[in-house]
């Protein structure tokens, strides 16, 4: 091997197009097996949303991973690396940093309290209905932009493998990634969805496990002189130094440090991550697939490191700016020097995998938080029983299933680890302080989780709206508009103390107590299981 | 449905007011806190300290350590490694300190309430 660039011709890609394409449909196939086999037993509500309660802490820890591991970390930061070089291993250090928050303080005690949803522990010992609606609204919300992220991802694949660069081609393959994504959920429910999952982390982190063993290979093992390839490619030595993309005023060096409180807090407030907890029998078992997960997400992202800096000594920034699908194609790219069309094609299916089984597993999240919350609770007041309920959770997923469609086909372009950054925002924004409260402070009341709940919603989507990603600059959603008048692009430096600060304030000045005997309960059961629900026999 | 979760099967009518009052609760509470806050407040430290030097101290990051690796490189692998090791540390606590007091408890309560149902205890699942 040479150290020299020998140039990725991206119009060479369009002759791979039939072998990507069967590389996909194959897993396709196999994985619809495998999820019409696992949903013969859905009986149950907790079949359907918590797969019977019925998987191993390692099984759940690779879905977690499977969950975690999205676009946005596989394309997102890989091409971010690639162009911004430090900047982007900020992200990665982040999302795995934020595990800490999941494992040491929400983990197990939302096993021990939770039944399906987020708003089962939010609402526990508060009163039921307002906070039950307040915490389905921003469970939709959160995932509603997460998966405006991958969908978003979809186009720029498609737009780099089917070399399709019209708005119609890439909206026809958003429509039959939506689709099947849609088959998915409907037929195998939340153990479907993990199967899926589970396939399809052990294909990601191998197949970047290869093309990091080939890379570093390339170099000899040598981390430094790959470090050196990139600076020699990219003919800017500031690629390895902190401020390439954030440093430039500021105002780009507080959007950094938002970006960076957001990455942190959020995750324990992904409701499609918490959701996850209860697909296991134990407070233990969620433990250890929270444990199984850290390990898994923190190797991959020292693999994604490295094909980062792998992608901008062997592929060029240049080139990747210019390739359809621009900044998310990098990881595409890097494969097809390496291992030339089969390679590609491998890890272009990965990554069509990596979008399916996420999507599916927001799905199924708005879903039974639509139907559990809302129609169950709050409509039907709890009179209805659990087959209506589990009605109204498929006609759900597939009307879920079409407002991500027509979301990802306006999404499209943005770089996917950002827009994944803003769902952190508002995730940490409007759900952390309300957990953390609940959990932990005896004296939390109702409008304290109301006032910080709607206050760090509405202040996380309203700052976004009034940001520089919205309108006001060229590469904005609306670029011809501008009324940017929040300078920050992420949100989360002011939305996620003000809704902390909410949460307190409305607390403080609530005149009515809580039940204090719903308080003791809570207490107990997060921390000793006792009438945790039970894993379903079959 | 509705309240369902709140009140499954054994747990309905034991009095967690009581249970809360326990000297054992109170010392399986304090044992949870006493590791969980002290450690999330430290790595949180650990982590803006470093997001604060990425931010800021552009210079003193970009110092080259060993070939083209600095300072910056370095810092971050080492979040990488202090996240397993808090990780493998609270795993190893709380099956030392806190999983054995969960479970006795766990197992006085259900296997009390069963009892006086009259139900078998081995009809919980694990």
């Amino acid at each position: 091997m040479t150290l020299m660039v020998p140039a990725v011709n991206v119009a060479d890609l369009k002759d791979t197009t039939l072998l990507n394409m069967g590389i996909f449909a194959l897993f396709v196939a196999i994985t619809m097996v495998i999820v019409i086999r696992a949903s013969r037993n859905n009986k149950t509500a907790a079949d359907y949303y918590a797969a019977g309660r019925s998987f191993t802490g390692p099984q759940n820890g690779t879905a977690i991973a499977g969950d975690y591991l999205s676009a946005a970390s596989f394309l997102g930061i890989t091409g971010a690396i690639a162009i911004n070089g430090y900047d982007g291993f900020m992200y990665s250090i982040g999302f795995l940093v934020a595990w800490l928050v999941a494992l040491l303080l929400v983990a197990e005690l939302l096993r021990n309290t939770g039944k399906f949803t987020m708003a089962d522990v939010l609402s526990f010992r508060l009163k039921q209905r307002p906070v039950r609606i307040v915490a389905a609204i921003s469970t939709l919300a959160v995932c509603f932009f997460y998966l405006l992220a991958q969908m978003a991802g979809a186009g720029s694949l498609i737009s780099l493998l089917l070399g399709i660069s019209d708005w119609g081609g890439q909206a026809l393959v958003i429509m039959v990634v939506g689709a099947l994504m849609i088959m998915y959920v409907l037929i195998g429910g939340m153990k479907g969805t993990t199967w899926v999952q589970i396939i399809k982390a052990m294909l990601l982190i191998t197949g970047a496990a290869v093309m990091t063993f080939w890379v570093l290979a390339i170099y000899g093992f040598n981390l430094s002189d790959l470090l050196g390839g990139a600076v020699e490619t990219s003919k800017n030595p500031a690629v390895l130094n902190p401020g390439l993309q954030y440093g430039k005023s500021d105002t780009s060096k507080l959007d950094f440090m938002s970006l960076g409180l957001a990455l942190v807090l959020g995750t324990a407030a992904l409701p499609h991550v918490l959701m996850r907890f209860y697909t296991v029998p134990t407070a233990r078992e969620a433990r250890k697939s929270v444990v199984w997960s850290i390990w898994l997400i923190g190797i991959f992202y020292l693999f994604t490191l490295v094909l980062g800096y792998g992608a901008a000594a062997l592929v060029g920034a240049d080139t990747i700016k210019a390739a359809p699908g621009g900044v998310n194609s990098a990881a595409p790219l890097l494969a097809f020097h390496l291992g030339g069309p089969l390679l590609l094609g491998f890890i272009s299916a990965v990554a069509f995998a990596t979008i399916l089984a996420v999507v599916a597993g927001l799905t199924i999240t708005a879903a039974a938080s639509f139907a559990h919350d809302i129609y169950a609770n709050v409509i039907a007041k709890g009179t209805s029983d659990a087959d209506t309920e589990v009605k109204v959770a498929r006609r759900t997923v597939v009307v879920i299933g079409l407002l991500a469609i027509v979301g990802g086909i306006f999404a499209n372009g943005q770089n996917v680890a950002f827009l994944v950054a803003l769902a952190f925002a508002v995730a940490a924004s409007a759900n952390l302080p309300t957990i953390i409260y609940s959990l932990f402070w005896r004296r939390f009341t109702t409008q304290g989780a109301l006032w910080s709940m709607y206050g760090g919603l509405g202040s996380a989507i309203v700052l976004i709206a009034l940001s520089p990603v919205v309108s006001g600059t060229k590469t904005s959603m609306i670029p011809g508009a501008n009324f940017a008048i929040f300078p920050l692009s992420n949100p989360g430096l002011v939305s996620i103390p003000l809704a902390f600060l909410l949460g307190w304030l409305g607390t403080v000045l609530d005149k009515k107590l809580e039940n204090t005997k719903k308080q003791a309960e809570m207490e107990v059961r997060s921390l000793t299981g006792v009438g945790a629900e039970k894993a379903v026999n079959h | 449905m509705g309240n369902e979760a709140q009140t499954p099967g054994a747990a309905a009518s034991v009095d967690f007011e009581q249970v809360q009052s326990t000297e054992r609760f109170q010392e399986l509470r304090k044992r949870h806190r006493s590791f969980v806050f002290p450690m999330a407040v430290a790595f949180l430290l650990w982590y803006f300290a470093y997001v604060l030097l990425a931010d800021y101290a552009v210079g003193f990051m970009s110092t080259k350590v060993w070939g083209n690796i600095n300072i910056g490189l370095i810092l971050g692998l080492l979040q990488f490694v202090s996240t397993f090791a808090i990780t493998g540390w609270y795993v190893s606590y709380s099956n030392r300190r806190l999983d054995p007091i969960a479970a006795e408890m766990r197992h006085d309560i259900e296997g009390h309430e069963f009892d006086q149902h009259g139900k078998p205890i081995t009809g919980v699942q694990k």
